[in-house]
């Protein structure tokens, strides 16, 4: 679908080169809604405009349906990316016309006829929720409706890619969640590829089934949402993770549990179904170690209930062991820690 | 009873002298001007359709009209506009150094009026796979619309002041009814007169300019 195989990209500028994507490896399948988060300056944006061109990578090739985008000519190169849409962080709107001719703007560069934009923009307005501003010019508009002028723009020619540079970045938070929903509901009901650039976890937790973390110009870590969130294992990606699932214990736990002696500790990790089955409770009753929960948090990630939990069992090693081993059995996963 | 040299038709002939003057040079310079800035846009370094020759002949070209002083072109070009009107003296005379001096200014004020849009828009175009001409017609001329009527009308203003200068060629108008009967023969009258016409045409065009700058964008 959408391939990056060995893409570096080096920026020019009097003199001075600057070294913005190294060595990037990335693949997008169909129906994905694939996310890129890293901080301001990591290469992201960067990244989804070699997608479509809008720049082009200094080595390595960029695949769209299997094709290199460096074998098509000027000419085959625009009918590529009238099938990518593409949406902006701040909005990039033609302020001087109407929604109605924005969202009918690539229509109108296909050279389609009157009768077939007017049907096609009806649509899109009413998917989009906007059909009754139609003759509107966008600084009528709040941000989020700008924004769903710019998505029902980007879908006007049938892309089967969208493309999505800090979509909800210019967006309060409540904004930002219906934008969510209606690009979930595209990539669902059209069947649309979407890449999603942010700076925000919580974007990717809302939306995003597979995740790429970028720092630097290179991905530190990828794979789908849930293992990634589960299992962070860079220090930049835990940073990112901790923004919407926590895992730290307050402080005046720790150091309540600093004060006794003689206890072993665990960090658990409870993943879909184990998340809701009452394990604990069963662990408690057929076992008569000491058992203490000093943290405990849940989130949801793509309908799967990711939960974490610190305990701290006081007793015969023995037991404790069992109870581990209980643990191991219902499909949680266990690990034991020297301090929290 | 006020004493002037002048009559009420000579006035009349003057003013619309300026107008033909400053209305001919005017169209003709924006056929030229404005094609001339987007030219100037498009193949800068980064422009859509970047090339280093057209610019780095264009642009100089300009500066170097630019830099002329009206009244120096309009006798310089002497050889160059009885080539083209067959005459050197009259007011079709007076319109061949305006169209030269005024063509590169429009250029110029264009060029800044399509740098002022929001790259952004012209991002958008290009992800949407537009062509440079579709980005042209379709994004920066639309997006720049209100900027570059106010072009327009600062040409206009500067070409009313050229005018004046065209007496010098035997032009015409209202400028050189002033130097010629208010300057050279005391006539205070025939100076206050067309003083007062250039502020009420300065005034009004720019006043229509603004007018129309303003629906353009709406606000």
């Amino acid at each position: 679908m959408i391939e990056l195989i060995e893409v570096y990209k080096t920026f020019n500028r009097k003199g001075i080169s600057n070294e913005a994507l190294k060595g990037i490896h990335l693949k997008v399948e169909k129906g994905d809604i694939f996310g890129v988060i890293g901080y301001s300056g990591a290469g992201k944006s960067t990244l989804i405009r070699l997608v479509n061109y809008l720049e082009r990578p200094t080595k390595g090739q960029v695949f769209i349906e299997g094709k290199a985008l460096d074998t098509y000519d000027v000419k085959e190169l625009r009918a590529v990316k009238r099938k990518i849409g593409m949406v902006f962080q701040h909005f990039n709107l033609l302020e001087s016309k109407k929604v109605f001719d924005n969202v009918a703007m690539p229509l109108i560069l296909a050279n389609k006829d009157k009768k077939e934009i007017q049907a096609r923009v009806t649509e899109l307005l009413e998917f989009v929720g906007l059909s009754d501003k139609a003759g509107s010019y966008p600084n009528e508009l709040s941000g989020g409706q700008k924004q769903r002028v710019g998505i029902a723009r980007a879908l006007a020619s049938n892309p089967s890619i969208l493309l999505c540079d800090e979509a909800t970045s210019a967006l309060d938070p409540q904004t930002t969640q219906s934008i969510l929903q209606l690009l979930k509901k595209i990539n669902k009901e059209y069947n649309i590829t979407i890449m999603i650039i942010t700076h925000e976890m919580s974007v990717i937790q809302e939306i995003c089934n597979k995740v790429a973390v970028m720092e630097n110009g290179e991905i530190i870590e990828q794979g789908s949402v849930l293992d990634v969130f589960g299992h962070p294992k860079h220090p930049t990606t835990k940073n990112f993770v901790r923004t919407v699932i926590q895992t730290e214990l307050p402080d005046r736990v720790k150091q309540s549990v600093e004060q006794e002696a003689d206890y072993r500790l665990f960090k658990l990790e409870f993943v879909g179904e184990t998340a809701s089955e009452p394990i604990l409770y069963n662990l408690i009753r057929q076992s008569d170690i000491k058992f203490n929960l000093l943290f405990a948090s849940t989130a949801e990630i793509q309908e799967t209930t990711l939960g974490n939990m610190v305990i701290q069992l006081t007793g015969d090693n023995e037991k404790i062991n069992q109870a581990v081993s209980f643990l191991k059995a219902n499909g949680v996963e266990v690990e034991e820690v020297q301090e929290i | 009873m006020i004493s002037t040299t002048i009559t009420a038709d000579q006035f009349v002939q003057a003013v619309i002298d300026t107008i033909y003057m400053v209305g001919m040079s005017l169209l003709i310079g924006a056929l030229i001007g404005i094609p001339l800035g987007i030219f100037l846009v498009v193949t800068k370094p980064g422009g859509i359709l970047q090339n280093k020759w057209v610019y780095s002949i264009l642009n100089p070209i300009i500066n170097i009209l630019r830099s002329l002083p009206f009244i120096i072109l309009l006798v310089a070009i002497i050889p160059f506009t009885r080539l083209i009107v067959h005459t050197s003296i009259g007011t079709n005379a007076a319109i061949v150094p305006l169209i030269i001096y005024i063509a590169p200014y429009i250029g110029r004020l264009v060029e800044n009026s399509l740098l002022e849009v929001n790259p952004g828009i012209l991002e958008a175009a290009e992800a949407m796979g537009a062509t440079p001409f579709q980005v042209i017609w379709h994004f920066l001329l639309p997006e720049a619309f209100g900027s570059l009527i106010l072009t327009l009308t600062t040409a206009t203003i500067g070409l009313i002041g050229a005018t004046a200068m065209a007496g010098t060629v035997g032009g015409g108008g209202v400028g050189d009814l002033a130097i010629s009967y208010g300057y050279q023969r005391f006539d205070s009258f025939a100076m206050v007169a067309t003083v007062v016409v250039l502020i009420i045409l300065v005034e009004g065009i720019q006043s229509f300019g603004n007018y129309l700058a303003r629906k353009a964008r709406r606000n």
